[in-house]
């Protein structure tokens, strides 16, 4: 078991759509009350020709290896995607794009992101 | 001085391999391990004993119901109590709670104050917290330094004529502090405030003496010193029982009850016992305690600040860490608690489990102490009687380990 495998070390301290919220117009937060960590995460919606897409997207905070990881390939994934597409994206599929084996406690971890990405987008089918 | 590896042979869940290592356990701040002997007390308990208490004219419920006297005076006992002074609870949270609810809401008033520490396991906060809302009693809560450790000064400052009680800790479960309760005691007697110990993180590993501390309430955690979970002790001092009201009522607490008039509670702990207790629990603590008492508390003591002298020694040496309590080993535990820069107290944690260690991370249930200290989380060893040199060696090593995967 390794979950500290090259590329989640990689997105931890080089992590991808870092920051610079002002490039979003929508943001969200979420917290893990287990541990304190907090990550906010801002969407800015575009259109293609196939509909809805991921513009931009944005995220922050404070947090452990994979929670933090776990929200860079999570935005990596989702940027430049359709709304249908990104609808269709699950927790389990989620934690297979990070491709490590976590036990209940860290999949709390992992999943942070995923939460507050899930905020947004209920967010954005609300206002549809 | 103590045969360690004798005493770990007692510990079967010690043998046990972890992700392929051998396992370090130091959560013990948050539970410990448990002898063979504890064990074993249960067993026969049940295999042999089992029955309920104080109901039936039958041999077993009578021998039942001696077992947990027995084990109540042995508890009673190991803290300097009266066995009509020591109430069975399911953990040191509940018998801080009764404290709170049969004690605090029939005693506290508008205009009273309660004095409690920034250092706080959040049981030993929240309800007071309660208690005040409903009350309208305002509580004031003693700071520390930027280390975490106790101001005497602030405490001596927020104590007044109008403090009623004064809820404090005796061995912080973070940073390791042992408060200074005796004289905490000695001041806020002579505010006339009613005073009560968390000693949960105390009794186990340096002693108390309730007679010597002169304090009202003292609570202990079964679990954390070698007991099964589910039961622990709650200690009212003989002279404040009738300040304290009931807490749940029914079955076994009561002497008479009516249809049509309230009913007559039982005299003595039993008041505060309501329903089937926790016999066999009552039984494994007892024999935990023995456990102690054969070892010797002041053995126990002695190896444990020897542990946490070379802990910290060791620990100080390695760089970009940082480490929160009092540097004076006289006044700590055998707990430390640290950070490692720029890595989440989670990851020290797993990279720690990898190795076979097992250490408590996160914000170890006082959030506001960890705020106080400007940090989010943090990482947590700590240490008890079967923890060894050996133990502490590893747990350097893969601290080190956790440095190099996030270098």
């Amino acid at each position: 078991m390794n979950i500290y495998r090259e590329e989640i070390m990689d997105h931890y301290k080089n992590p991808r759509n870092w920051e610079k919220l002002k490039l979003v117009d929508k943001v969200e937060r979420k917290a893990n009350v287990s541990c304190g960590d907090v990550i906010e995460m801002g969407i800015k919606w575009g259109e293609n020709k196939k509909g809805r897409m991921v513009k931009e997207i944005r995220f922050k905070g404070e947090g452990c290896a994979i929670s933090r990881a776990g929200a860079s390939m999570l935005t990596e994934w989702l940027k430049g995607k359709n709304e249908d597409e990104v609808k269709k994206l699950t927790e389990k599929k989620m934690l297979k794009i990070l491709g490590i084996e976590l036990s209940p406690g860290r999949k709390k971890c992992a999943t942070l992101g995923f939460e507050v990405w899930q905020k947004l987008l209920k967010r954005a089918i609300l206002l549809k | 001085m103590l045969d360690i590896q004798k005493i770990k042979k007692d510990f079967s869940i010690l043998k046990r391999k972890i992700n392929g290592k051998k396992l370090v356990y130091l959560d013990n701040a948050a539970s410990s391990q448990k002898p063979k002997q504890v064990i074993q007390a249960m067993v026969d308990y049940y295999e042999k004993h089992n029955a309920n208490v104080h109901r039936g004219i039958h041999s077993l419920s009578e021998e039942a119901s001696e077992m947990y006297e027995e084990s109540r005076v042995a508890i009673a006992e190991f803290i300097g109590a009266g066995k009509g002074e020591l109430i069975f609870v399911r953990n040191a949270t509940e018998g801080i709670n009764l404290v709170a609810f049969a004690w605090g809401m029939k005693n506290l008033k508008k205009g009273d104050e309660v004095v409690t520490t920034v250092i706080e396991h959040h049981a030993n906060l929240v309800p007071w917290q309660m208690v005040c809302r409903e009350t309208g009693a305002s509580l004031k809560v003693v700071d520390t330094d930027e280390n975490g450790v106790f101001q005497m000064k602030d405490f001596k400052d927020k104590l007044s004529s109008k403090t009623k009680l004064v809820a404090v800790v005796h061995v912080s479960n973070v940073t390791g502090e042992i408060l200074p309760v005796n004289e905490i005691v000695k001041l806020s007697k002579r505010v006339g405030a009613r005073i009560l110990i968390d000693a949960a993180q105390s009794a186990q590993h340096i002693g108390v003496d309730v007679r010597k501390l002169k304090c009202d309430f003292l609570v202990i955690a079964g679990h954390k010193m070698m007991g099964p979970m589910g039961i622990s002790g709650l200690y009212i001092k003989k002279e404040v029982q009738d300040e304290v009201g009931v807490f749940l009522t029914g079955g076994g607490m009561i002497s008479e009850v009516y249809k049509d008039k309230p009913a007559v509670w039982a005299k003595g702990v039993e008041k505060w016992e309501a329903g089937t207790p926790n016999v066999s629990g009552a039984v494994g603590l007892a024999e935990a305690i023995k456990y102690h008492q054969k070892l010797g508390l002041e053995n126990i003591r002695e190896h444990e600040e020897k542990l946490i002298r070379y802990v910290l020694s060791e620990i100080e040496k390695i760089e970009g860490l940082r480490i929160v309590g009092p540097r004076d080993v006289s006044i700590r535990g055998g707990v430390v608690t640290f950070v490692v820069n720029n890595v989440h107290a989670h990851d020290v944690a797993q990279i720690l489990d990898s190795e076979g260690i097992a250490v408590r991370s996160g914000h170890h249930c006082t959030m506001p102490l960890h705020e106080r200290l400007g940090l989010t989380a943090t990482t947590r060893a700590s240490f008890y009687v079967y923890n060894d040199k050996k133990d502490v060696d590893k747990l350097i090593k893969g601290i080190k380990k956790v440095k190099n995967v996030f270098k």
